[in-house]
């Protein structure tokens, strides 16, 4: 078991294409990090560059002690999870596990040993004399994760290796990976789009954008504390809602949100937190609320300065919760270019509107009455709202 | 996932052959009759060469080979004997395999490992390389005979098994080196990958990964090369000497020395035909369907 260290790494393929640009990161020893971004942002290249399948065009790689920029994959003892599972189609579900310890020419009783534990370990002893076209997804998927785990290698590094599953499996299999990991202690890369995997899987995970590292953190405090607008966006479903505001201060220190002729009283826990905010008085400010940080005023109750008018464009009932789009009379924040990427990304623009009105989405209570086009009361939860400058993106925290 | 499954299956029933969109419309029957037609064809003349070679000769002014179905006393392995007694046939046979055996495998050794360096391995000018050996697939062989045999004869190993191995092998190349690229290339990138990752060589990659999946395409190129060199008669008939000619060449002289010699010839054609329709029966059992099947998704 070993840390990965990535020390400004870039990769520009032959083409100009730029993969990834200085990404810094140490996986610590054991550690389970999850690389996350939307498609083509690089994860893939950030992933193959550690593996030693793509040429480090920039920076350095040191898995352990050792840098390994020159090293071939073979010398570089760390095994991988292909998204395509690329099980051997010629060999039955022991040669495809033993193949790697076959070919560093361990005794055959041990390689027998080995490959046996790991499919009890995987539930695959049943099927150990059977070839890869003979099994089911799931069971293709397990034979991918014991040719890794036999090794015993440095690190285990994944690509997708879930989004061939259907959903049911897909949510078991990550059950068992996240297991697997923990019991075996291997330090684990692991590349995904999918968030919920990020947040289950992950100690830590790294959001990354075209190429560059945008957070990395452990997954309640990149949902809690993101630190722009992109990832604010990004984590979480549905998608936090942004709407434009000036901020105002009045003679007691008290901060408001402006946005258009309707205004938010924040609680002062939020200036104190963000001693930055003194900055943006009389300024525009993206305001970010997440859909479960806003709830039927009937139910929450009605209290001056959080609760703001709003109509029910659609709604969605879960079950647990009910999914209700709201346009409201505000101006919405999307001018900025990562909220106008967000939403091409994620889908979720909302219900398209005529007029100008914000669209919001938020989650209520299933016992609210909301009915599709009334008039309805929301109240914000203030305290855990979002601020970020309107023109960087940056979260606004410290000064 | 799902979706592609089932387009898979679409596209799978799309796609079938003629011959299998012709045996469903006919419920397979007019499908059967064309086939067995089609053997037959080919198969009388074959079953009349088999007859006519056990035939006694004296018998053959009597009528056509067909009369010893009715007249099975004509049969006899006389023919046979005789023609194993000629020294020129025997010796020409084994000429034949000496010949056959080295053309067959170093093409597909040296085709394979040309095939895999050109369709994975990166180095410089390999798609110029490649482009070299397809111009070379369109050389006629006429065209290098008479250069050949001066650079032999230069070389001084004219008429020696030896000189024709080398010709064939270095006209069977450019087609292996092409079959065997394009099959190779269309193994997925991942399978070779995850072999590096686990701990493979390139030279692993290729004796454990590439060459066990391009069985088809190798078992394919094998027969092809085998019956294209045991059949040849004019590479033989310019490289050889008395000494070193395969049967082909000592049977086609057989005719000039006696004129009718149905009695020579007919059981040297069956010998000669013989041997690959058994490495054909030995390869086929290689053309197995999908052998890609379960390794990625
Ligand atoms: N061989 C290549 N040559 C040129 N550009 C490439 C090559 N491979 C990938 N790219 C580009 O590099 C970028 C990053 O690709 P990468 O595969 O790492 O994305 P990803 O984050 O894994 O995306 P996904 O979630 O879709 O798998 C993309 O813009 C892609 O088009
Ligand atoms: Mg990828």
């Amino acid at each position: 078991m070993a840390r990965i260290a990535l020390s400004h790494v870039g990769k520009v393929y032959e083409d100009g294409t730029r993969a990834v640009a200085d990404l810094n990161i140490e996986v610590e020893d054991g550690e389970f990090l999850v690389f996350v971004g939307p498609s083509g942002c690089g994860k893939t290249a950030a992933l193959r560059m550690v593996a030693g399948l793509e040429t480090i065009t920039e920076g350095d790689v040191r898995i352990g002690d050792k840098l390994v920029n020159n090293v071939p994959p073979r010398d570089r003892d760390v095994a991988m999870v292909f998204q395509s599972y690329a099980l051997y189609p010629h060999l039955t579900v022991r040669d495809n596990i033993g193949f790697g310890l076959q070919l560093r020419k361990m005794p055959k009783a041990e390689v027998r040993r080995r490959v046996e534990d790991a499919a009890r370990t995987l539930g695959l002893s049943e099927y150990l004399d059977r070839k890869p076209r003979n099994l089911s997804g799931g069971q293709r998927q397990r034979v991918a994760m014991g040719r890794a785990i036999v090794r015993q290698p440095q690190a285990f590094l994944m690509d997708e290796p879930l989004s061939n599953l259907d959903a049911k499996l897909r949510v078991q299999m990550r059950a068992e990976i996240g297991k697997l990991q923990r019991d075996l202690g291997v330090t684990t890369v692991y590349v995904t789009h999918d968030q919920v995997e990020a947040m289950t899987l992950g100690h830590r995970v790294a959001v990354i954008r075209k190429g560059v590292l945008q957070q990395i953190a452990p997954p309640q405090e990149l949902y809690d504390r993101p630190t722009n607008l992109f990832v604010a966006g990004f984590i979480g479903s549905p998608a936090m809602n942004f709407l434009s505001a000036t901020v105002l201060r009045d003679d007691n220190d008290q901060y408001t949100l402006e946005m258009g002729a309707e205004t938010l009283v924040l609680p002062p826990s939020v200036p104190v937190a963000r001693p930055a905010l003194a900055g943006y008085v009389d300024k525009p400010i993206v305001v970010g609320i997440r859909p479960e940080d806003i709830e039927d005023a009937s139910i929450a109750g009605r209290q001056p300065g959080r609760t703001l008018p709003a109509r029910a464009e659609l709604v969605e009932p879960l079950g647990s919760d009910l999914m209700v789009h709201l346009s409201m009379d505000l101006p919405q924040a999307s001018g900025h270019e990562d909220i106008a990427e967000l939403a091409e990304e994620t889908g979720e623009g909302g219900v398209a509107i005529a007029d100008e009105r914000a669209v919001v989405v938020a989650r209520f209570s299933p016992r609210s009455q909301v009915k599709v086009g009334d008039p309805v009361q929301i109240t914000v939860a203030t305290e855990q709202i979002h601020l970020f400058d309107a023109t960087t993106g940056s979260a606004v925290w410290d000064a | 996932m799902t979706a592609a499954a089932s387009t898979d299956i679409v596209t799978g029933s799309i796609n079938r052959g003629w011959a299998a969109r012709i045996a469903a419309r006919t419920g397979g029957g007019a499908l059967r009759i064309f086939l067995i037609v089609v053997a037959l064809v080919w198969l009388i003349p074959t079953f009349g060469l088999l007859i006519e070679s056990l035939r006694d000769p004296a018998q053959y002014a009597n009528g056509g080979w067909w009369d010893a179905i009715t007249h099975p006393a004509q049969l006899t392995f006389s023919n046979y004997s005789a023609l194993l007694k000629t020294s020129a046939i025997t010796g020409s046979f084994w000429n034949t395999v000496e010949i056959t055996v080295p053309a067959t495998i170093l093409v597909v050794l040296i085709g394979a490992a040309a095939g895999y360096a050109f369709a994975w391995l990166e180095f410089p000018g390999r798609d110029a390389l490649f482009l070299v050996v397809i111009g070379l697939l369109v050389v006629p062989i006429q065209i290098a005979l008479i250069p050949v045999v001066k650079l032999y004869s230069a070389l001084g190993i004219s008429g020696s098994i030896l000189s024709v191995v080398i010709f064939h092998v270095a006209f069977g190349l450019p087609f292996a080196i092409f079959l065997l690229r394009n099959y190779f290339s269309g193994i997925p990138r991942d399978l070779m990958e995850a072999a590096r990752m686990d701990g493979a060589t390139e030279g692993r990659i290729f004796f454990r990964i590439v060459l066990p999946l391009g069985l088809p395409a190798i078992a394919s190129l094998a027969i092809f090369q085998f019956l294209w060199v045991w059949n040849d008669l004019l590479v033989a008939l310019i490289f050889t000497d008395s000494s070193s000619q395969p049967l082909t060449v000592a049977l086609a002289s057989q005719t000039r020395q006696f004129g009718s010699s149905i009695d020579v010839l007919a059981p040297g054609a069956f010998l000669s035909l013989i041997v690959p329709l058994a490495v054909f029966m030995f390869f086929q059992r290689f053309f197995v369907e999908g052998v890609m099947a379960g390794s990625v998704k």
